[in-house]
């Protein structure tokens, strides 16, 4: 079992009601504006399970979009999240889905473009105080939990790409702490994810980003 | 540096560290941190409380569901007429455990501790005794580090998840977390705040997760109360030189025997206990519409 720290216990700090419904929601949409690294334009959630029936009750809505717009838990600014949006230009939408098979009860997709156009679909779960991880990206499965820092590369699924990831992280001084690679299908579309306990510099993504079997590089920082 | 259990934390204990410098040094082996971030932390996490436990005291605040809203300013009210039937730790106790579920309820900003559901029941106790025993805040810091002590051991080997094991396993969690808190600020053993979590622990043992419309607003408001009080009860028992009959680490793995034998109707789904009354289902219609 991970270590659970004593702040997971007195803790988190966040915004009512609903460590998993309300805190978790606002943990996984700004895990996804991580992601994208900039500005959010656009977003689509479509809620499963127990997010899709309570939604409102627990202002998970408020949360996601709170979220998107980069709200930490415990920012009150998530309250006023869709008046907030409204003036910064983010436009959001939500749809429920009756479709609760082989989904975990607290489960949200995101479809999010951002200002200069990015693109990126993930899928997020909340597990219960306020833990999350992300279980897709793009519709490839994958496993991310945003406790580290972290790169998530997308490549193609090619010999060598992963030992060049690791060769230039040494090369950077980064210590690995976990390295998983997810696929669709054998030659397909691959994400490996690098987490570490040290930050990832910029220099070091873009030495990474040399290698042409890698489309693009997401940097994700610790919260 | 860590512990696994109460009797392991005791004997690092009996080597002369106190619950805090055990629990700081976790965080700082195992958390990747310093010990002054530890600290900085944990007194944020008390700012917090202390705020969300007195927003309400004059100011009613609109939950989302409408159920609850007022309570802390009533009681407040009650103990400033003089008409109050409880001694000073408890009325104020009482008074904080229902100002923070508002807080939760209306969106702001509170600690889970260990739960959201929960949130009310260690700041009452802690905030109480600081109040009428003018204590110092180092010592409602040591207050926190020992509910986190008894809070993680109960994650760790039980549970505090309502969906798991029932509100026992929330409030229940909580409220022995608060016990030992208020046995170590009291200035009571190590032993004797295990001993007071495991009478608070028996004392909920049973109790459902049964929230009315789903929402953490009723009955998880008033059960913040009963977790207080039950929680200043134990702490009492304990410093007395009352011993639990049945040791903490037999009665968190009991709490979760009987949470896991507790029927999903009765564990945070909203399909059993208030939720079901013809007054919790009134509630449900008029806040989701007629179809939940």
């Amino acid at each position: 079992m991970a270590f659970i720290s004593v702040f997971d216990v007195i803790g988190p700090n966040m915004v009512g009601p609903s460590s998993s419904h309300t805190a978790g929601a606002a943990s996984i949409a700004l895990l996804a504006k991580k992601m994208i690294g900039e500005d959010i334009a656009r977003v689509k959630f479509t809620l499963y399970g127990s997010f899709a029936k309570t939604y409102r009750g627990h202002g998970t809505d408020r949360a996601l979009v709170g979220g998107m717009l980069g709200f930490e838990t415990d920012d009150i600014r998530i309250r006023d999240s869709f008046g907030i949006a409204k003036e910064k230009g983010l436009v959001f939408e939500f749809v429920c889905s009756n479709n609760d098979e082989d989904v975990h009860p607290n489960t949200v997709d995101m479809e999010i473009v951002s200002v200069s156009g990015r693109y990126l679909v993930v899928r997020g779960e909340s597990l219960g105080g306020g833990k999350v991880r992300l279980t897709r990206i793009n519709g490839v499965k994958v496993h991310f939990t945003g406790e580290y820092h972290a790169l998530i590369i997308m490549q193609r699924d090619y010999p060598g790409v992963v030992a060049g990831i690791t060769s230039v992280l040494s090369n950077y001084n980064v210590n690995i702490a976990y390295l998983r690679v997810f696929r669709e299908e054998k030659g397909g579309l691959a994400y490996t994810i690098v987490e570490s306990d040290e930050e990832i510099t910029e220099l070091a993504v873009s030495e990474i980003k040399k290698n042409t079997a890698i489309k693009d590089i997401m940097l994700v920082k610790r919260g | 540096m860590d512990f696994n259990s109460s009797s392991e934390l005791i004997a690092l204990c009996d080597k002369g560290m106190s619950i805090t410098q055990v629990m700081i040094a976790r965080e700082v082996t195992m958390g990747e941190t310093d010990s002054e971030t530890v600290i900085k932390r944990m007194k944020k996490a008390l700012n917090i409380m202390r705020e969300s436990a007195h927003i309400p005291l004059d100011k009613v605040l609109p939950s989302k569901g409408g159920l609850i809203g007022g309570e802390a300013e009533k009681l407040n009210r009650h103990l400033l007429s003089g008409k109050s039937i409880c001694d000073g730790v408890l009325a104020k106790a009482l008074i904080y455990s229902q100002a923070v579920p508002e807080v939760n309820a209306s969106m702001g900003v509170i600690v889970a501790a260990p739960t959201a559901g929960s949130a009310g029941v260690v700041p009452a106790v802690l905030l109480a005794l600081e109040e009428e025993f003018e204590l110092r805040e180092e010592t409602l810091l040591d207050g926190l580090f020992a509910a986190g002590a008894v809070g993680y051991l109960l994650m760790k080997h039980a549970s505090v998840s309502g969906a798991q094991a029932g509100c026992q396993a929330e409030v229940g969690s909580a409220s022995a977390m608060a016990a030992a808190a208020a046995v170590i600020m009291m200035g009571g053993t190590i032993e004797q705040a295990f001993d007071a979590a495991s009478i608070a622990l028996s004392n909920l043992l049973g109790l459902v997760c049964d929230p009315i419309a789903g929402l953490v607003e009723a009955p998880c408001q008033s059960r913040n109360a009963i977790g207080a009080a039950n929680a200043i009860t134990s702490a009492e028992m304990a410093l007395s030189g009352i011993k639990a009959v049945v040791p903490f680490e037999e009665m968190s793995a009991a709490m979760l025997r009987v949470g896991v034998k507790l029927p999903g109707e009765l564990r945070e789904t909203a399909l059993g206990g208030c939720a079901v009354t013809p007054t919790g289902c009134a509630h449900n219609c008029r806040i989701f519409g007629g179809n939940s």
